[in-house]
């Protein structure tokens, strides 16, 4: 009679995409900016994974340890830390290499519409309405939809969003580090516009471009708006 | 075969059962065989405003927990012979419904009647979910009013992708029912107008329903607008709708308890 071996665990690997945040000095402005966000919307974070950079940060074990109180205290989840001095990671959390190739292998957060394409495409068109509460997630490039984002739904992209109809959601672009994705839409009536992570909500965008035809770019620090007409 | 469907609005207190109510005795006043099925259960209405109150004996969860044959649960209607209603329970809540106990009761009904109407509790969760689920159309109900405009949106959206014929990749039909409109108010501003809902909620518009004082005498005595006065501006609007469902174009007025020339609107054909 055989015996049955012993079960064992099977490990693989995985490539998953993260939001990597990397905190400025001194760490309470940045702290009171991250509280600002979080009184504005305070789901920002919720089932977001969370990567911190500290790299070059050069914190002390003490500071570094706060810092992750902090974040905790403010739900924010911290999958793993990146550039962090080998003296401060005590275990608690995982020290995390970037991916060379920085390419990503597997899907974030499945998008409420799926793309036809079985290869994730580098760009993808959405042809009806964007609903109030549907979440667009593509994590490999540019967006379009041909028709409005209604108030309540929200896009984010890697590269660029361009709405052919009225922006009435929120909108994030270049959402995985591209400082150089913009923003475009016929009719502007957005809740919050984000590129690379630096936002204005509705109260923030000037009068003059509601309801006009716009594009949105990143200047330096800010999201600079400009006439489309 | 019933052509079955769904009213309904994210929403609360928009219309939906009111409507309910006012299309299947429309319907039915015309010849149709219909039945109207309350899916808001522990909060039931639809028996009220069909004045069936008093003889509800077996009810919708009976039928699906199999505690009841649905031709005992089935309530015919006093004034109009193929009206029926199925009430909700009072005494249970959303969670006693089931994916397959609504399915089957769907299905047995199919088979007798011409309309099916089920009437969509508020809001997103199980009740709404599984009113819409079986759906061959809906009626997407909501007042010019910002909050109701965004909730029915939202509504769509899960129109369009949790009920079963969005799971089989088809599209489902959905039309928008305007309630409550005030042609007064929304000429002034204080209202969103009939265009401005359209830009939003992007889908073909059934009808507009004015606000009405007859709607409200009409649920105290417990009869569907459409049959308590029929000559009132809600009783024609609905009315016309009942009729557009059975496939008749029927141009689209406002229609005013005030005899005037305010009514017509754009000359708009409705869907």
């Amino acid at each position: 009679m055989t015996t049955r071996g012993t079960t064992s665990f099977k490990f693989r690997g995985g490539t998953f995409h993260a939001l990597v945040v990397r905190p400025g000095t001194p760490l309470e402005a940045w702290l009171a900016d991250i509280d600002k966000l979080l009184a504005r919307s305070p789901g920002f974070f919720a089932g977001k994974s969370v990567v911190i950079d500290v790299a070059g940060l050069s914190l002390t074990r003490d500071a570094f340890l706060g810092l992750l109180d902090e974040l905790s205290k403010r739900d924010i989840r911290i999958l793993g830390v990146e550039g962090a001095d080998p003296s401060c990671v005590d275990g608690r959390v995982p020290s995390l290499t970037r991916d060379k190739a920085d390419k990503p292998k597997r899907r974030a957060p499945a998008p409420a519409i799926e793309t036809s394409a079985p290869a994730p495409a580098s760009s993808i068109l959405i042809d009806k309405p964007v609903r109030s509460g549907q979440q667009i997630v593509h994590p490999h490039g540019d967006v379009t939809v041909i028709g409005s984002v209604a108030s309540g739904a929200e896009i984010v992209a890697a590269g660029s969003i361009h709405i052919y109809g009225t922006l009435r959601g929120r909108v994030l672009a270049g959402a995985y580090g591209n400082a150089r994705a913009r923003i475009f839409c016929r009719k502007l009536e957005a809740e919050l516009m984000a590129i690379d992570g630096h936002y204005l909500v509705a109260d923030d965008i000037e009068p003059k471009f509601r309801k006009a035809s716009i594009q949105a770019w990143l200047g330096g620090d800010a999201l600079e708006i400009a006439n489309m007409d | 075969m019933a052509h079955v469907l769904v009213v309904t609005s994210g929403k609360g207190g928009v219309g939906k059962t009111t409507s309910t109510a006012a299309l299947g005795a429309a319907l039915a006043s015309a010849g149709e065989r219909v039945v109207v099925i309350d899916f808001d259960v522990g909060l039931r209405n639809l028996d009220l405003l069909m004045g069936a109150e008093r003889r509800v004996v077996y009810d919708l969860i009976h039928v699906v927990q199999g505690a009841a044959k649905l031709t005992q649960a089935l309530i015919r209607d006093k004034r109009i012979d193929s009206l029926f209603l199925l009430a909700a329970s009072q005494t249970r809540d959303k969670d006693a419904l089931t994916e397959e106990g609504v399915e089957r009761v769907i299905r047995e009904l199919r088979p007798f009647f011409d309309w099916i109407i089920c009437d969509s509790p508020a809001g997103i969760e199980r009740g709404a979910s599984l009113a819409m689920r079986y759906a061959d159309s809906a009626i997407v109900v909501a007042n010019p009013e910002v909050s109701s405009v965004r909730d029915s949106d939202r509504i769509i959206g899960l129109l369009d992708s949790t009920t079963t014929k969005a799971r089989h990749g088809e599209q489902m039909e959905k039309y928008l029912l305007l309630t409550r409109y005030d042609a007064a108010r929304a000429s002034r501003g204080e209202m969103l107008g009939v265009e401005d809902v359209l830009d939003i909620l992007c889908i073909p518009l059934l009808g507009i329903i004015p606000e009405s004082k007859e709607v409200l005498n009409a649920s105290n005595v417990g009869t569907p607008v459409t049959l308590n006065n029929p000559a009132s501006a809600p009783a024609r609007a609905y009315n016309d709708v009942a009729r557009r469902l059975k496939g008749e174009e029927v141009p689209l007025v406002v229609p005013s308890d005030k005899s005037g020339l305010l009514n017509k609107l754009f000359g708009r054909r409705a869907a």
